[in-house]
């Protein structure tokens, strides 16, 4: 499969997500690529609130299974919860998963006005009842279980995204 | 044989004592406490992840600080938490230990938080459990006799970490009642594995074990000699309630001599940190001016000690 430009999403995320955001729009990065985006989109959206980053290790449901992600990072809100206007950035939209513990973190901070969900390519394989307000690209055909999409970052901060086969 | 505290996969299955826990895995427990300790500030200070297990704090000797918390890190990672006061149970009807944990077993127990006045009871549940085939129950020290208190050692690691960033380079003195301090020995197991090149200790001849060297540390006899350009001074409560005998004349005696004064602590390096694990003796190991001083770091230790345990809770509560 050719896999799409980072870049190229990336400014077609912004644009679509331009007309939706005042200034005081918050984002929040899940890590670790979604936090690389959430970089991106801050500054070409042009957004005054701080950024803010999660990592949903603590928060995810197959922790009984497959037990503590090895390197936990910090969560970081900067910004008021209560009342925000919201937007969850993450690179891949897969079974819906990572979103639903990022959205259970982001309650216990506080009530928020409006959540939305900003994604750069959605892979399809929900397995819960969520869906992106703003998606750069939709694959015409979901990937197989066994492939992993992700976003790199190499030293200059430029964004590329891999397939790896498990 | 395997190390009784690590699983078929090498992961935490009891933590027992810090003595012999491979650098890779202290480390680890380390790096999972860093984001723990975020989640005091938030709104609800909640997570998930041992959500409908059962802690049960086993503690036949008395602490306030450590019993505490064990159960805030546990509350905070949804557990339920069951606090056992020993002194008024079974046990003094005569109850043995392990059948006392058979029973709380029989009520689903998930793990055990033990303190106990002998050496290696916690180990003795530890292989109790495993003979009877219950891997899924965890065992944590929280001080035996005068063997370890991992997580105490644990939690002065995060500390000495937050303020220094880096092992390899620092000169580390203990001082006080070595030979009756469990912590002592945690204390000295964590900061050897973890690379730091000279640990001193630094007491009176009669409070430090006869083979202090063997265990990696260099004895000081004068406090002039062992607080000469530290990094670190961690202090060590006199255990006045272990004391048997006559090994010192007074407690004023031990100030004036061993007591941690700010001319003395002039003789460490001017960043240097001060700890305890508290229960503080003022006046007796630690001068009030030191112990509200700016450079003590005894009070962060207590919230360190939060994230330390929530960290090495939900590693052993993972599998």
């Amino acid at each position: 499969m050719q896999l799409p430009d980072a870049e190229q999403l990336i400014a077609r995320l912004a644009a679509d997500m331009r007309p939706h955001v005042t200034p005081n729009t918050a984002l929040v990065g899940i890590h670790t690529g979604g936090v690389w985006l959430a970089h991106r989109l801050h500054a070409l959206l042009g957004l005054s609130q701080p950024l803010g980053s999660v990592d949903v290790s603590f928060y995810r449901d197959d922790y009984g299974a497959k037990g503590l992600h090895p390197t936990p990072q910090k969560s970081e809100i900067p910004f008021d919860v209560e009342g925000a206007h919201i937007v969850i950035v993450d690179d891949v939209l897969y079974t819906g998963r990572t979103t639903r513990a990022a959205l259970n973190e982001l309650f216990d901070y506080g009530r928020p006005a409006r959540v939305d969900l900003a994604v750069l390519i959605d892979r399809g394989g929900r397995e819960l009842p969520i869906a992106a307000r703003f998606c750069a690209l939709t694959l015409p055909e979901a990937l197989p279980a066994g492939q992993n999409l992700q976003l790199e970052r190499d030293d200059s901060g430029a964004l590329t995204l891999r397939l790896i086969h498990a | 044989m395997r190390n009784p505290q690590l699983n078929q996969h090498g992961e935490l299955q009891h933590l027992l004592t810090l003595d012999g826990l491979p650098r890779s895995i202290i480390t680890q427990i380390l790096d999972t406490a860093a984001p723990f300790t975020e989640v005091a500030e938030r709104e609800v200070k909640k997570l998930p992840l041992l959500r409908g297990k059962s802690v049960f704090n086993l503690f036949f000797e008395n602490s306030t600080r450590t019993r505490t918390t064990f159960e805030i890190a546990a509350k905070r990672l949804s557990a339920d938490v069951i606090n056992l006061n020993v002194s008024t149970s079974s046990t003094k009807k005569g109850e043995t230990l392990l059948d006392t944990v058979d029973n709380l077993c029989a009520m689903q127990a998930d793990m055990f938080v033990v303190r106990h006045e002998s050496s290696g009871a916690p180990h003795l549940i530890a292989q109790h459990l495993q003979n009877t085939g219950r891997d899924h129950i965890h065992v944590v020290n929280a001080g035996d006799g005068r063997h370890a208190h991992p997580t105490q050692g644990l939690l002065d690691m995060y500390t000495i970490r937050h303020y220094k960033k880096e092992f390899h380079n620092l000169t580390v003195a203990i001082v006080g009642d070595v030979l009756h301090s469990r912590v002592a020995r945690s204390q000295i197991a964590a900061l050897t594995t973890l690379g730091v090149p000279e640990v001193r200790v630094i007491a009176p001849k009669t409070l430090v074990p006869t083979d202090v060297e063997k265990m990696g540390v260099r004895y000081c006899p004068t406090m002039h000699e062992g607080l000469k350009d530290v990094d670190v001074v961690m202090m060590l409560r006199l255990q006045n309630e272990r004391m048997n005998g006559a090994l010192l004349p007074s407690p004023q005696e031990f100030f004036k001599v061993w007591g941690l004064t700010a001319d003395k602590l002039a003789l460490a390096k001017p960043d240097a940190i001060v700890m305890h694990p508290g229960p503080m003796n003022r006046g007796v190991e630690i001068d009030s001016a030191v112990a509200d001083g700016n450079q003590a770091v005894i009070l962060p230790q207590v919230t360190f000690g939060i994230a330390v345990r929530m960290a090495v809770m939900s590693m052993l509560g993972s599998h």
